[in-house]
């Protein structure tokens, strides 16, 4: 049943509409006409099988300027969810919150807060978490103090067309598993996409992400996150690409271009996130959490394949006011390589194989590289990248299910 | 004007009244005939919350129906220094189950009602109601229900999505309140009673009704008024119940008990695993949760803009740590809990402090 929402002055609008939410029947279309609409409070779903549908991402606007009440702008709780065509701007945290749902598409959706990048918008544009079959495509996102889209804590996700500009990060893939992120942009924001495993997070051992065909280029944004987001205040301006404590990840066939701090970095949980694990794990109140072994959280990378990517112009202006990156790049004369790998291995590993993490790394055009050993302090740096020169078997896609299982498409 | 359409809506009260004693006059009673709380458990709810009867009297207080047992909790949430007052009502025969932790297992056809007021501004001692929330038991599930209170307090009328409230009073410490009250819609009303997708009562579990109460009659223990009307059986003996502390009440309970029952009440119903925040690895109950689960040296997943704030919780240091922070606060973003407050509760945030500050050990090595 489609139903066309509409026949309320602006005033009217946040509670009528909330209204509607709320008395949707599962099944239903909520149509809304062009116009820009204020709300000052969260608007909420937790109705199965909605669509929430606007006249296009320009031309319906959910705006949350001046919010009261709630975090996010829109909040979905809710399986079978679809949005479309709507635009969300200026919420006072997240703008597009969808938690805890299966079958999820969000599409030609732009969550933006409109002064652009500063500390005080909300971290988060379009943040799925927790949700399984999930499609963000078509989507834009700007301004987002963490992260433009970010999917966390969920399964079987596509990721695609979609761009993010003028975020600290452009796309998140936190904790997840089975991820494709195709086609998309990344530019003009701090670091262009993460993929990553964090501890404290219910859901751990997110793997099996492949990134290909986007395009990752100029990520030059300072870094606006404020201290308070954790990790991401530290995400060095000018990071293309990061890939941290994860298994499994194969980035192919992706531009990735101009990050002026590198165009991958290949990092370890401490080499990013400073030494919080440690001090997190040393710690008698934490232990119960993270006792040193614990198997919960592995704070290593493996089996990441880069290859067949056009990779250059990485490096020229390191972000300095990480004391890492200025002291590295001060050793290596000002600039730093296009691929910056950390050359953390697991002692447990042992010493059979010279790449025991499995990180393979080939055909990347004239891209530069260094392993600048991290945990010997930059003691034996390689910078052949042929040292890295295997091949790992291709990741499967989480396209075609995840696709099926979302309706994106019918075959 | 106003005054011609208060007679005009008495006098045809009053014929509807001597009606109604025509009709049950006929069936043998009199004007005195007693008219038990009526429960619905199906759509469609009453538009009006009078329908349910229970209450008898709402012009200036509250008074409850026969079998509509008033009660408090030992340590509530806190909402905005609204008074709030707690009835409980459940179908002849039908009992709740004692549990040591966690809610009452309540029988269907319960009805929980909660009534929000505020002081009346320069009358001492008169309250205005606000909102009534029920929670009523069906057979399929807890259905929330938000009544609205009318300017005249004669009625409250059910509303999905209530608007805002503009409160503004002097309290008797002659500290000026001025806010707007959010009247939570039945969406939110979720966002906090829901627990893996399934909406259950928070507060009355026995450790916090365990508590006196002066009813009517006599000041009693809640738990066993509740198991003498009938309202609640396998009650172990008294000292075998569980209690809670009362968080302002020192005699009740110590600094960390006291502190551990504020943050029960107050964040454990988002702030737990299938909780609202369970995603941030957070528990904040009083049973089962330890320092690290309180946000001891845990850096948050997102805190909004906490300005140089790293940890949730630094042991010894509340000027430190995000959950003092965020308590004091009332910007959308960043204040805690994110719906349901929009006053800073001083004695709450007061309680806090000293317990963070008591405590030892230290984030990192």
């Amino acid at each position: 049943m489609a139903l066309t929402f509409g026949g309320c002055g602006s005033k009217d609008f946040q509670k009528s509409l909330q209204e509607r939410l709320i008395t949707a029947k599962p099944g239903d279309i909520i149509d809304l006409p062009e116009g820009k609409y204020h709300s000052d409070r969260t608007l909420s779903l937790t109705v199965d099988r909605i669509t929430l549908r606007g006249k296009g991402m320009a031309k319906t606007v959910l705006s949350f300027a001046g919010q009261k009440e709630g975090a996010q702008g829109l909040l979905v709780k809710a399986n079978d969810f679809t949005i479309e065509d709507i635009g969300i701007e200026d919420s006072a945290g997240d703008a597009l919150t969808i938690q805890g749902g299966t079958n999820i598409v969000v599409r030609r959706v732009r969550a933006e807060w409109t002064r652009g990048a500063n500390p005080g918008n909300g971290p988060y544009a379009i943040y799925p978490v927790e949700c399984k079959n999930l499609l963000v495509e078509d989507s834009v996102a700007r301004g987002a103090a963490d992260a433009g889209i970010y999917v966390g804590q969920s399964e079987n996700v596509v990721i695609r067309r979609n761009r993010a500009e003028y975020n600290v990060d452009g796309y998140e893939i936190e904790n997840s598993e089975n991820v494709d992120a195709y086609e998309n942009v990344a530019t003009h924001n701090t670091g262009g996409m993460g993929v990553f495993n964090l501890p404290n997070l219910p859901r751990q051992g997110g793997k099996h992400v492949r990134v290909f065909r986007n395009q990752i280029v100029e990520n030059n944004t300072p870094n606006f996150a404020p201290e308070s987001l954790g990790p991401i205040h530290g995400l060095p301006t000018g990071t293309g690409i990061y890939v941290m404590a994860i298994k499994g990840v194969e980035i192919f066939g992706n531009k990735i271009q101009n990050n002026n701090s590198m165009n991958v970095f290949l990092v370890h949980y401490d080499t990013a996130v400073g030494d919080t694990l440690q001090t997190t794990a040393s710690s008698p109140i934490t232990q119960s959490i993270f006792k040193p072994g614990d198997k919960r959280y592995y704070p290593y990378l493996q089996q990441v394949y880069l290859h067949d990517n056009d990779i250059s112009g990485g490096g020229k202006a390191p972000d300095i006011r990480i004391p890492a990156l200025k002291a590295m790049a001060d050793a290596l004369g000002g600039s730093l390589p296009d691929i910056l790998y950390d050359g953390m291995v697991d002692p447990a590993w042992g010493k059979k194989s010279a790449n025991p993490g499995e990180i393979c790394i080939g055909n990347n055009g004239a891209a530069t590289f260094l392993n600048f050993d991290a945990r010997g302090g930059m003691k034996h740096l390689v910078r052949d990248v042929k040292s890295y020169a295997c091949v790992l078997p291709p990741l499967s896609a989480a396209s075609a299910s995840t696709l099926a299982a979302t309706g994106a498409i019918a075959n | 004007m106003f005054r011609l359409r208060v007679v005009t809506r008495l006098s045809a009260a009053l014929l509807l009244a001597a009606a109604a004693c025509l009709a049950v006059l006929i069936a043998g009673c009199g004007f005195n005939h007693h008219r038990d709380v009526r429960l619905y458990l199906e759509e469609p709810f009453p538009k009006k919350l009078s329908a349910w009867r229970l209450f008898t009297q709402t012009q200036g207080k509250l008074k409850p129906n026969a079998r509509v047992l008033p009660y408090d909790l030992n340590t509530p949430l806190f909402s905005d220094y609204a008074s709030k007052y707690r009835f409980v009502w459940m179908p002849a025969g039908a009992s709740a189950e004692y549990r040591e932790e966690g809610v009452l297992e309540f029988p269907v056809g319960t009805i929980f009602a909660k009534t929000f007021a505020f002081p009346v501004d320069g009358r001492p001692g008169e309250e205005r109601l606000i909102e009534t929330r029920l929670l009523v038991r069906t057979k399929s599930a807890w259905i929330p229900l938000p009544y609205v209170w009318n300017r005249g307090q004669t009625e409250a009328t059910l509303q999905i999505v209530p608007d805002p409230v503009p409160i503004h009073y002097a309290d008797a410490a002659g500290r000026v309140r001025d806010f707007t009250y959010q009247i939570p819609n039945t969406n939110e009303c979720h966002e906090c009673h829901d627990n893996n997708k399934v909406l259950q009562p928070i507060g009355p579990k026995a450790r916090n009704l365990n508590r006196e109460y002066s009813y009517a009659d006599e000041s009693d223990n809640q738990l066993a008024r509740w198991q003498g009307v009938g309202y609640l059986r396998g009650l172990p003996l008294a000292p075998l119940r569980a209690a809670e502390a009362i968080w302002n009440d020192p005699g009740s309970g110590t600094l960390e008990e006291r502190a551990r029952a504020y943050l029960d009440s107050n964040c454990a119903h988002c702030h737990q695993p299938g909780g609202q925040a369970g995603y941030t690895g957070t528990d904040f109950r009083l049973k089962g949760s330890d320092l690290a689960g309180l946000g001891g040296c845990k850096r948050p997943n997102s805190a909004g803009n906490v300005g140089r704030l790293t940890y949730d919780l630094v042991p010894g240091a509340p000027e430190e740590s995000i959950l003092i922070y965020r308590l004091e606060s009332t910007a959308p973003k960043i204040s805690m809990p994110q719906i349901g407050r929009a006053v800073v509760h001083e004695e709450g945030v007061k309680l806090l402090r000293e317990w963070v500050a008591s405590l030892g050990g230290k984030c990192g090595a």
